[in-house]
């Protein structure tokens, strides 16, 4: 009895430490776009120096596909090391049920507190006082990506701001280009009304339906503006007959649609196209008309582990993500902007530097994913596409039923 | 042994029933438990993890409110009361075209089959390209010169649904064809002789004496055929993910949208019992029809 103990003892402190050498942790995100995919490389380089071993979980098919596997292998029982979710309320329940690691000692090692900025980012991460995720980057929403070789084969100069868009696209038309590009993504059509309703209703606007859930605001007339010019968008976007938000941008990089509205991520697609900011692309923030930036994007939450080994290389791992060579090189390829405000980006292209400058000024906004949950996400989601794609709902029959949602929102 | 009494009931063929207990417990766990437990919790306003906090029928009301869900329904209506007729409609004519005693009979049963040996993932996307009008059949018809041609079903909310009809027949009829040929062959010869003796034309033996012999075989297929169409779930998702708009959306895939992506089970519950329903309201009626009739003799 006694013997087979000690050989059980022995046997696994072998296994233990030849695992303290190389310990496995799988990884997962929805990164698989060409520049996406260049960009997590960069993680898994770092990590990998660290002298434990990235095993890259990559699904297909962007948050909506990835999310529900993340989440059902979570609660299944089978965690990953590591994984991806947006900032904000996507992982709310995981960490109260207690399935997600407390990352609290490495954030009070590494000073997390006061490098992180803006602040609001490590504030998502936080439940209770603890800190339970990871920030990697900012993405915000708010910008227009304007195609230059579309607009010099129609004639007319690149606009400026989003009624100049707005009225150069009969010119794009009798060209045979797309006005404006749009995948047929429910968050994509969401997305994109989000964009217009802070850069053209303004920002309490948006505070008053999103943080407030002011449902008359949602039903008021400065909201049937917005949904006026989202008709206007839809009807420019009739044409556009693709999936994926990639191949929307990418009817934009090859001049075949005159811009899209979509989040900066959409930059790393411009830059794996070998194409310059400024030269045969531009990009409005704000769509031009009102400069500001919501501060969402992707953080790394790290499933509760039994192994020891694996909740230290967990811990590795996030230090590593949030260390300034990582943040550099991640942010660089991925077009996004870095969590911590000491970083050097002088290798960052135009658009990238007006992200930054917007972000140093403070026009900031909180995400609409910190802000609403994912059920009241999902629904907006649904209006919106069923919207934007089926030209036989009116705006206001659209506004009444946005305004049914935010009443009741939680 | 002829000497005994008789063995007891339950000891008969003992060795069956020890080995289909495995599958009597799945069957009784796994999918009764879990269908009452799925019921149970759709009464709940459950979040991303199940909670016992009952909401009474809140959750039904909200899900009959809901347009998506609406229009879910109405597509699985439609898809499921077209490919039912369509896919035997065509299975069967196609079955009867092979047992014409044709050449290359092998040939035409596997080029027919071929597309069943495809996932509905990889159907749905090749039909995805063969539909979409800038690369499939649009683009080719208008390149022999018809310029005004105009098939785009997969972008126009109004006909998508065909669009997904088409892949699922393409996909489908197959292998409903090699159930009717394999019936037909099933078919005494003497029969045929009989008919053909009496002088009835072929096209009335099949429809008046063929087909009520082949009942077995229809109602087989009906049960595949049904049982496909309510869990059609991942043609949607590979061909059109719904679109455009939501206009292809379908129950499952409102089910499983509901309860991971927006992280509200109990909605996905309330969806999940619904289509549980609606598969009920068919299966009973066809059960008493089938089981109970027998008796009658």
């Amino acid at each position: 009895m006694k013997f087979k103990a000690l050989f059980g003892l022995s046997v696994a402190g072998l296994m233990a430490t030849s695992a303290a050498n190389a310990t496995e942790l799988e990884v997962t995100h929805w990164w698989t776009s060409g520049g996406e995919a260049a960009a997590v490389a960069e993680f898994a380089k770092a990590f990998d120096a660290t002298g434990h071993k990235w095993v890259d979980g990559a699904i297909a098919g962007s948050g909506g596909v990835a999310r529900p596997i993340m989440i059902s292998r979570i609660t299944g029982g089978d965690p990953m090391g590591a994984t991806q979710f947006n900032h904000g309320r996507q992982a709310e329940e995981l960490v109260e049920a207690g399935l997600m690691q407390d990352l609290t000692e490495v954030a009070e090692r590494e000073n997390w507190s006061e490098i992180i900025y803006p602040k609001s980012l490590l504030d998502a991460c936080t439940v209770d006082g603890k800190v339970y995720c990871a920030p990697v980057n900012i993405h915000s929403w708010q910008w227009l990506w304007l195609s230059h070789k579309a607009f010099s084969d129609a004639g007319i100069p690149v606009p400026t701001n989003w009624d100049e868009f707005v009225a150069a696209a009969p010119a794009l038309e009798k060209v045979g280009k797309i006005p404006l590009a749009m995948g047929n993504q429910p968050w994509q059509s969401n997305g994109a009304f989000g964009v217009m309703l802070v850069a053209l209703g303004g920002i309490e606007l948006r505070a008053k339906i999103f943080e407030q859930r002011d449902a008359e605001a949602a039903a008021g007339p400065e909201m049937a503006k917005v949904f006026k010019a989202a008709d206007k968008a839809r009807e420019m976007s009739k044409d556009s007959k693709v999936q994926d938000w990639n191949q929307a941008t990418n009817l934009v990089i090859t001049g075949q649609a005159g811009g899209q509205i979509m989040g900066d991520w959409a930059q790393g697609e411009f830059a794996v196209a070998n194409q310059l900011a400024g030269e045969d692309y531009s990009c409005l923030p704000g769509l031009g008309v009102n400069e500001v930036i919501s501060t969402g994007g992707d953080a790394f939450y790290f499933p509760r582990m039994d192994d020891p080994e694996k909740t230290k290389a967990q811990m590795d791992l996030a230090s590593v993500l949030v260390a300034k060579t990582t943040q550099v090189a991640f942010n660089l390829k991925k077009g996004s902007l870095p969590i911590r405000g000491d970083v050097d980006l002088s290798a960052a292209n135009d658009c990238m530097k007006k992200g930054l400058s917007i972000l140093a000024s403070g026009n900031i906004l909180p995400d609409a994913n910190m802000l609403l949950s994912p059920d009241t996400q999902g629904q907006l989601d649904d209006l919106m596409v069923e919207f934007w794609k089926d030209m036989s709902i009116t705006p206001e029959n659209a506004q009444q039923r946005y305004a049914e949602i935010i009443a009741s929102a939680d | 042994m002829s000497g005994k009494s008789r063995p007891n009931q339950l000891f008969r063929n003992l060795n069956a029933k020890i080995a289909s207990i495995p599958m009597i417990l799945t069957a009784s766990v796994i999918f009764f438990g879990g269908t009452l437990w799925t019921i149970f919790y759709s009464f709940t306003n459950s979040k991303l993890l199940p909670r016992l906090k009952f909401v009474g029928f809140s959750q039904y009301e909200r899900l009959w409110s809901t347009n998506r869900w609406l229009i879910s329904i109405e597509n699985l209506l439609i898809f499921g009361f077209l490919s039912l007729i369509f896919s035997l409609a065509i299975g069967f004519l196609l079955a009867v075209l092979m047992d014409q005693k044709i050449r290359f009979e092998n040939t035409f049963r596997t080029i027919f089959l071929y597309p069943f040996a495809l996932s509905f993932i990889v159907t749905g996307l090749v039909w995805q390209w063969i539909l979409n009008p800038d690369f499939g059949i649009q683009k080719v018809v208008r390149s022999f010169g018809w310029d005004n041609f105009n098939f785009d079903p997969l972008y126009d909310a109004e006909i998508v649904i065909y669009g997904i009809l088409i892949a699922a027949l393409w996909q489908g009829t197959g292998l409903v064809m090699c159930i009717m040929l394999a019936g037909l062959r099933g078919i005494d010869q003497e029969i045929w002789n009989a008919a053909k003796i009496d002088g009835i034309p072929s096209w009335k033996t099949y429809l008046l004496i063929i087909i009520p012999m082949m009942r077995p075989v229809f109602v087989t297929t009906l049960v595949l055929i049904t049982s496909g169409i309510v869990k059609v779930y991942d043609l949607v998702v590979a061909q059109t993910s719904g679109g455009p708009g939501i206009a292809s959306e379908v129950p499952a895939k409102f089910v499983y949208d509901t309860m991971f992506l927006k992280q509200n089970l109990g909605q996905g519950f309330a969806g999940s019992t619904m289509m549980l329903l609606s598969v009920l309201i068919v299966l009973i009626p066809w059960a008493y029809l089938e089981f109970g009739g027998k008796k009658r003799g």
